[in-house]
């Protein structure tokens, strides 16, 4: 840094540009920092494609050559062959985008459903005292049984349909966010409480106006994870059986040996999950303006 | 006089049950009076129970044994009557400057329309008003400290408990905020306890002065500031009685601040 300013100093007056003196040698060292600032993205972008081609390259080099099975490892031209062709033919069970909207959906009721529960049932056992405590191990027995395995329990009580799937993301979704929502309904700065209930606040205000907003850091949190629950839930339940969606084709392929499709359809999914991840940042950004900005860079 | 005091403690004592079990006074046996629009700041040493005592005022905590009660009444739960400036920052970070100020008389069931306009009106009076859409963490210390003065003051309190609402300010804006407060409330006529470190501050703002000793709290020495009003603390600090008197309170409350501290090096070792 002070190597810096000391050239910038000496040669400025050696340019010798008429009425140039400080301001622009400031101006050119910020753009200097900008576009330092921009190579490295850049940089850092390319590197990941760069990370991304080399790995797809010699997956493609080593099926090719018979380093691996193609058989069973599948390779990256025969699976984009694949998702191609479920684009333009459709599926076996319909249109790839019903499959989609299928498992979208599934995922999407069952994380508001295991949300909305998570979150209400986490505020009030962590604003009333004696229902956490009577409550409190009966969750800690439920959260303790694995709960996937849950899913071939709700295909035998829902049916094929979309209620036993969306019922396996409830499961999945409802425990995080419970706890995130009792830990922040918890851990609610007393004073702020205090500051409240002196400025006039009853017990419901005081719940919906000073422990929801505060909590609502640790619901955020674990929505992120818990949107990714439900996915898992949807996709688990359409695997072990259903009429359609993802995890149908995911089974059928693989009932049909047929690698690429295994593959093809967790790919589709990946970039299912990214974009509602990209959504949910968006919207939480929006939420938290009042916070210092440096909390959500962090991230 | 023969009104009924606004605050009267007799006996009060609170005591804290502490992690490990064990039973922790932090005030023992504490008597005072506040008369109806009277300033009284109270002083002692660190942890002695100052903030606690203020806590028994506002009906935040009950008292252990003995009896609180404000303007007769016996307190038990909050008192619309009290605000309370904190000694921590207690401003709600996800509101916005106005609608911080607004809280209280929302949260009382005056109408939006009014209570912002009351709002407006009390971040005027602490030199806020071109900050009434920022956020919190958007301000500095001493301008989240306004807030919390314009928070308290909005709700018109009777009785107003000050936990060392000046400390994380600067001497100039503290000098500035002291002369504010002399005048906001000699407008209101409420009644003010003021916990504070700062005995030129303690002086030039109270009727009387409170020295507490080492804790568990209770009442030392009560000192009367006979200096005449309207004040400011700049001129009133230049005065032979306020010299006099800070001498005084600084002897009786140094004595207690050694103990203190003798105690806490006691501990360490
Ligand atoms: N909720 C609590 N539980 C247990 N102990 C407490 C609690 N609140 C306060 N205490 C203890 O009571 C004592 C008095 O605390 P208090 O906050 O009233 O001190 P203070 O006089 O306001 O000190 P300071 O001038 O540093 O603010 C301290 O020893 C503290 O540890
Ligand atoms: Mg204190």
């Amino acid at each position: 840094m002070p190597l810096e300013t000391e050239t910038t100093s000496e040669t400025a007056p050696e340019n010798a540009v008429p009425g140039a003196g400080k301001p622009p040698a400031v101006t050119t060292r910020t753009e200097a920092r900008q576009r330092a600032a921009r190579n490295r993205k850049l940089g850092v972008y390319g590197a990941r494609v760069a990370v991304l081609v080399a790995f797809l390259g010699l997956w493609e080099v080593c099926a090719r050559t018979d380093v691996i099975d193609p058989f069973n490892f599948s390779q990256p031209s025969r699976i984009w062959d694949q998702i191609w062709q479920w684009i333009t033919h459709g599926t076996a069970q319909g249109s790839l985008g019903e499959q989609i909207g299928y498992t979208l959906y599934e995922a999407l009721t069952g994380w508001v459903i295991g949300v909305v529960g998570g979150v209400l049932l986490g505020i009030a056992l962590g604003r009333i005292r004696f229902l956490a405590d009577v409550f409190g191990p009966y969750i800690k027995v439920l959260n303790a049984i694995p709960r996937i395995v849950l899913a071939p329990i709700f295909l035998i009580w829902f049916g094929l349909g979309p209620a036993s799937k969306v019922a396996s993301a409830v499961v999945l979704v409802f425990f995080p966010v419970f706890f995130n929502a009792f830990q922040g309904a918890r851990e609610v700065d007393r004073n702020l409480v205090a500051n409240a209930r002196i400025l006039g606040a009853d017990n419901r205000k005081v719940t919906f106006q000073v422990v929801i907003p505060a909590a609502t850091t640790w619901i955020f949190t674990s929505l992120h994870v818990s949107f990714g629950f439900a996915l898992i839930g949807a996709i688990v339940g359409e695997y072990i059986g259903a009429t359609k969606g993802l995890g149908l084709m995911v089974a059928a392929a693989q009932g049909t040996f047929n690698a690429a499709g295994v593959y093809a359809a967790m790919t589709i999914l990946a970039v299912v999950a990214l974009l509602t991840e990209g959504l949910l940042t968006f919207a939480e950004k929006k939420l938290f303006r009042w916070k210092p900005a440096d909390a959500g860079d962090g991230r | 006089m023969s009104k009924t005091p606004a605050i009267e403690l007799t006996g009060a004592t609170k005591r804290f049950r502490t992690p490990s079990g064990a039973l922790h006074t932090a005030v023992r046996d504490l008597d005072l009076t506040v008369a109806q629009g009277e300033f009284v700041a109270v002083v002692g040493p660190t942890g002695c129970g100052k903030s606690t005592t203020l806590t028994l005022v506002s009906g935040l905590e009950e008292p252990t044994e003995g009896e609180v009660r404000v303007y007769g009444e016996p307190v038990t739960g909050i008192d619309p009557k009290v605000g309370f400036v904190f000694q921590q920052d207690a401003v709600f970070p996800w509101r916005t400057v106005l609608s911080n100020v607004m809280a209280g008389p929302r949260f009382r069931g005056v109408p939006a329309a009014e209570a912002r306009e009351r709002a407006r009106d009390w971040l005027g009076r602490v030199g806020l008003a071109a900050f009434e859409d920022r956020y919190p963490h958007q301000l500095s210390g001493g301008m989240r400290k306004r807030v919390a003065l314009a928070q308290t003051f909005v709700n018109d309190p009777a009785i107003l408990l000050m936990d060392e609402p000046f400390s994380a300010l600067d001497v100039q804006t503290r000098a500035l905020m002291s002369d504010q407060l002399l005048e906001l409330w000699a407008g209101t006529g409420s009644s003010v306890v003021f916990v504070t470190h700062d005995l030129d501050e303690a002086i030039a703002l109270a009727d009387r002065v409170v020295v507490m000793t080492a804790g568990p709290a209770t009442v030392k020495e009560v000192f009367t500031v006979d200096l005449p009003r309207p004040r400011t603390v700049e001129a009133v600090r230049l005065e032979p009685r306020f010299v006099e008197l800070y001498r005084e309170i600084w002897a009786s409350l140094g004595e207690e601040v050694r103990i203190t501290r003798e105690r806490g090096a006691g501990r360490a070792a």
